[in-house]
């Protein structure tokens, strides 16, 4: 088999052109909000809403109701639920987050076991994109689109609110707005996310493309565009590996995803090879002050 | 009659109206965390035009009353006034700038040195906050009184904590602030770059801007400072330099710990 069939054979199926529509869907939502996340540090709040929407997805089962709706619902009471634990308690953050996620978590777990349906927790728990129905891309392509929209359409103020969120307070913007976005726009990523890859791996899209992409770039904009070329190959990738070796999809997704990262972690001009090979820049100039101009 | 100052100010920032009263008006302010008291009755005056200077220890309240300036604190008690209006007002209107201390700046965060300086325009710009012409005018020259408009596309963290600390001060310059706050201007920075930041506040208050700067470094509030208030949760002392770095006040500010004696040679020399 050629190189070229060994891409295009796949896509004579239905199935495999759904799953292919899914993972670039998912790629991108999930590389662009993954940027901010990187930055903010919020891995483990994106582990705990993912692992928060368990439940919810089950009751939109039972319902009868797209589980994106049971989803988000769970997915912002898990947000809610951290803040207000730490806020109104001596439990530190991420503590709030450990006990919160995991409580939700088995939550969802009980359910699963105590009501009889279809749902299959493989799936929920590790990413079925290999047999998403219409319903689920039709939430994925809407949900995703609304997504990237907003982060992108909010993008230098979200990037403010990263660096310096007492600045945007000066100059009257709301960082308290600007947190909600981004914790809106995480609990609508999980959903997309988990089409994919699947409750346990979710927190790997959500960082390693953004982190990928922080060590090979010092500019924002190109950490987006580095961000969504990685995890869109990967999430690509990740699925023909899938289809050809019969591999799991999210793990070989994830798989792809971490080898993008030692890579960059290895070989990147700020990955640890380069670091060994020059001595950091130094800042000869020093604060050459208001002489630096007439020195230059 | 052109003062000399606006003479040779850089095309593109705008002129600081003359403010007339006090900048910072500052009552029985008194902010507590749970049972503790940071601040407790507070009054200080802030005159426009001037470089002040607020001295005191860790934890003598000089980050609290700055946060309760910027409207980041909710006082228990007392008031306070910019502009003399409400301190919302003066944010909104992008009137107080503020520039964080080193140690709360992500300097490894992928933002170039002309991407924070452009942040002080946000506040007047649409929901997507791009820059119009007159915007990147600003911010250009912010960067040239800065002297910084070399360095402007290096990343924020390729800087020196000097010239950094700089950026943060063309930020304010980009937003109009005629009100600039400063936290620990001279942590983790050499002795040339603090000569270069005194004479560039120096310069700011020259043409009409308030500088209030908090600072436990002693030795600098000299050549920096036409006013200082010594504080320790409530303000200890008020006045010029001379009146207010001297042993009594210092000691009650510091409780003891400073050394009073090197202090006032450097004050003399």
């Amino acid at each position: 088999m050629s190189v070229v069939d060994w891409f295009t054979d796949p896509l004579a199926y239905d199935f495999m052109r759904r799953a292919m529509l899914v993972a670039v869907v998912c790629g991108i939502v999930c590389a662009v909000l993954s940027c901010w996340l990187t930055l903010l540090g919020w891995s483990l709040m994106g582990d705990a809403v993912s692992h928060a929407v368990l439940p919810g997805v089950v009751l939109s089962y039972v319902v009868g109701v797209p589980f994106a709706i049971g989803a988000f619902v769970f997915g912002s009471a898990a947000v809610f639920l951290v803040g207000g634990l730490s806020r109104t308690s001596r439990v530190k953050e991420d503590a709030a987050i450990g006990i919160v996620f995991t409580g939700l978590f088995a939550l969802g777990l009980v359910l699963v076991s105590a009501i009889p349906s279809q749902i299959d927790l493989f799936h929920i728990l590790f990413g079925n994109v290999l047999g998403v129905s219409d319903g689920d891309i039709r939430q994925v392509v809407i949900i995703g689109a609304i997504v990237t929209a907003v982060l992108l359409f909010k993008r230098r103020d979200l990037v403010l609110y990263a660096f310096d969120p007492t600045h945007a307070h000066a100059v009257g913007i709301s960082p308290r707005r600007l947190e909600a976005i981004l914790l809106g726009a995480l609990a609508l990523t999980v959903i997309v996310a988990l089409q994919a890859v699947g409750i346990v791996l979710v927190v790997a899209m959500l960082i390693t493309p953004g982190a990928t992409a922080y060590l090979i770039t010092d500019r924002f904009s190109r950490m987006l565009g580095i961000a969504v070329a990685a995890s869109v190959s990967a999430c690509l990738l990740g699925t023909y590996l899938s289809y050809h070796l019969d591999w799991s999809t999210g793990g070989a997704i994830v798989c792809v995803l971490t080898v993008q990262f030692v890579a960059a972690y290895l070989f990147a001009p700020k990955g640890i090879l380069a670091q060994r090979r020059s001595r950091p820049d130094t800042e000869d100039e020093g604060d050459g002050g208001l002489a630096v101009g007439a020195a230059a | 009659m052109i003062p000399p100052e606006t003479a040779v100010r850089p095309e593109g920032l705008a002129p600081v109206p003359a403010a007339t009263g006090p900048v910072v008006t500052v009552e029985g302010l008194v902010v507590s965390y749970g049972a503790t008291r940071a601040l407790t009755g507070v009054d200080l005056s802030v005159e426009p035009g001037l470089v002040h200077g607020l001295i005191g220890m860790n934890g003598s309240g000089k980050s609290t009353l700055f946060k309760a300036l910027m409207g980041l604190v909710k006082p228990a008690g007392g008031a306070v006034a910019l502009f003399g209006e409400d301190p919302r007002e003066a944010r909104r209107r992008g009137r107080v700038a503020y520039a964080p201390q080193d140690e709360d700046v992500d300097a490894s965060f992928p933002v170039s040195v002309r991407d924070v300086v452009a942040m002080g325009r946000y506040g007047r710009l649409g929901p997507r906050r791009r820059l119009r012409p007159e915007d990147r005018a600003a911010v250009d020259a912010a960067l040239e009184r800065t002297e910084l408009t070399d360095l402007a596309d290096r990343q924020i963290g390729a800087l020196s904590g000097g010239q950094r600390k700089r950026a943060f001060v063309a930020r304010g310059l980009a937003q109009g602030a005629e009100l600039l706050l400063l936290d620990e201007p001279f942590a983790g920075v050499d002795k040339r770059s603090e000569a270069t930041i005194t004479a560039l506040l120096r310069s700011l208050a020259a043409e009409g801007r308030t500088i209030l700067v908090s600072t436990h470094d002693l030795v600098a509030v000299p050549a920096l400072c036409d006013r200082v208030a010594l504080i320790n949760r409530r303000i200890v002392a008020q006045g010029t330099p001379d009146e207010t770095l001297r042993p009594e006040p210092l000691g009650e500010a510091f409780g003891g710990f400073v050394p009073v004696e090197a202090l006032r040679s450097e004050v003399a020399a």
